[in-house]
């Protein structure tokens, strides 16, 4: 049975992961190597902002619910402390070149496709429909991120050694995408999410394919960051996180409430 | 960036049954980053249902100095237009 206190945690995760991925790819405007690079990624980025709005909107409803009173999207995002984000670590990594980036999104948007393809089929509605509404747009950055990494693997000797280097460096990152844990078997019995363990054949073979068609190769590297449960998903991030959260957090800290 | 991508026009369909309309241009590699990028660069506010996109280098135009020859001579030939028409006064919307 999902208490709603689960549902909040499991919500938090999911508009979390958005979130910090939303401003990580924010970092990107005004430096994208083409300008019309700069303005798809910003779209993506965008695209995920969308999405963790949403998402931690309604957690802010579930909230209400079993505290009496619910936070905002804007207190959740804003007036949250690094240990209390359930982001995944891999999405907090540092944009460094265009190869990471591209791989780090590679990573998250053919998991995020598959988890919101499963939340579609939600036995809570609101999820089923948030859900629904997101595939349209992670369809699209499947493609995209898959595109990139394909054109800059298979490409010349540079972007080709600098995209394995990325694909490598991050791997360690994507065992966290697919750890099941109480809070992943208590929604998964209850209908509303899938288990997530359950989406790793169809993400592997999705990434093999992708690696395999840009001349790179899948990673070999078997130990993952987070083991134990001591995962993003848990609040234990890697020390990316408060130096991006210092800067997103900024104006709400400084000037409490602020509008415009 | 050492070898610039090429230039591209994009032209937009704004509704079905409209014709594709010029928008602007943009750089890419190839055909389908071409769409990719027109996508994200001119349909972000819901404009378009159908994207061409033509490799700048492929569109033929007339020079700007054969402007007289070619456009000028219809100026005096108002009898190609259709204002010589009394419109009976219940005909609306025309």
């Amino acid at each position: 049975m999902a208490t709603d206190s689960d549902i909040f945690d499991y919500l938090l995760r999911l508009g979390d992961s958005d979130l910090v991925l939303a401003q990580r790819l924010g970092e990107w405007v005004g430096k994208g190597p083409v300008l019309e690079e700069d303005i798809a990624l910003a779209n993506v980025g965008l695209d995920l902002l969308g999405q963790a709005r949403l998402w931690l909107s309604y957690a802010g409803e579930v909230e209400a619910r079993f505290r009496g009173r619910g936070r905002s999207e804007d207190e959740l995002a804003f007036l949250r402390d690094g240990a209390a984000f359930r982001n995944v670590q891999l999405v907090e990594q540092p944009n460094g070149d265009y190869a990471a980036t591209m791989a780090r999104q590679l990573y998250f948007d053919h998991a995020h496709h598959l988890l919101l393809q499963g939340l579609a089929r939600s036995r809570d509605e609101r999820v089923a429909a948030i859900a629904s509404k997101g595939v349209k747009e992670t369809q699209y950055h499947v493609e995209r991120s898959s595109d990139w990494v394909v054109r800059l693997g298979d490409g010349t000797e540079e972007s080709h050694a600098r995209m394995q280097r990325a694909i490598d460096d991050l791997w360690p990152y994507t065992g966290e995408l697919f750890a099941a844990d109480e809070l992943d078997a208590v929604l998964a019995d209850a209908a509303i999410a899938p288990d997530p363990a359950s989406l790793r054949d169809a993400w592997q073979a999705a990434i093999a394919a992708a690696l395999d068609e840009a001349t790179l190769t899948l990673p070999a590297i078997g130990w993952m960051h987070g083991a134990h449960g001591r995962d993003g998903k848990h609040g234990v991030h890697t020390e990316h996180l408060g130096h991006l959260l210092a800067e997103m957090q900024f104006l709400q800290r400084a000037y409490p409430g602020a509008q415009w | 960036m050492s070898v610039e991508w090429p230039l591209w026009e994009v032209f937009i369909r704004s509704q079905h049954g409209l014709a594709h309309k010029h928008v602007g241009s943009l750089h890419a590699p190839d055909a389908e980053m071409a769409i990719r990028n027109a996508r994200d660069v001119y349909t972000r506010r819901n404009e378009g249902v159908s994207i061409w996109v033509v490799r700048s280098a492929d569109v033929h135009a007339t020079s700007p100095g054969a402007k007289e020859p070619l456009f000028e001579p219809a100026n005096d030939k108002v009898y190609r237009h259709p204002t010589f028409f009394p419109m009976p006064d219940e005909v609306k919307h025309l």
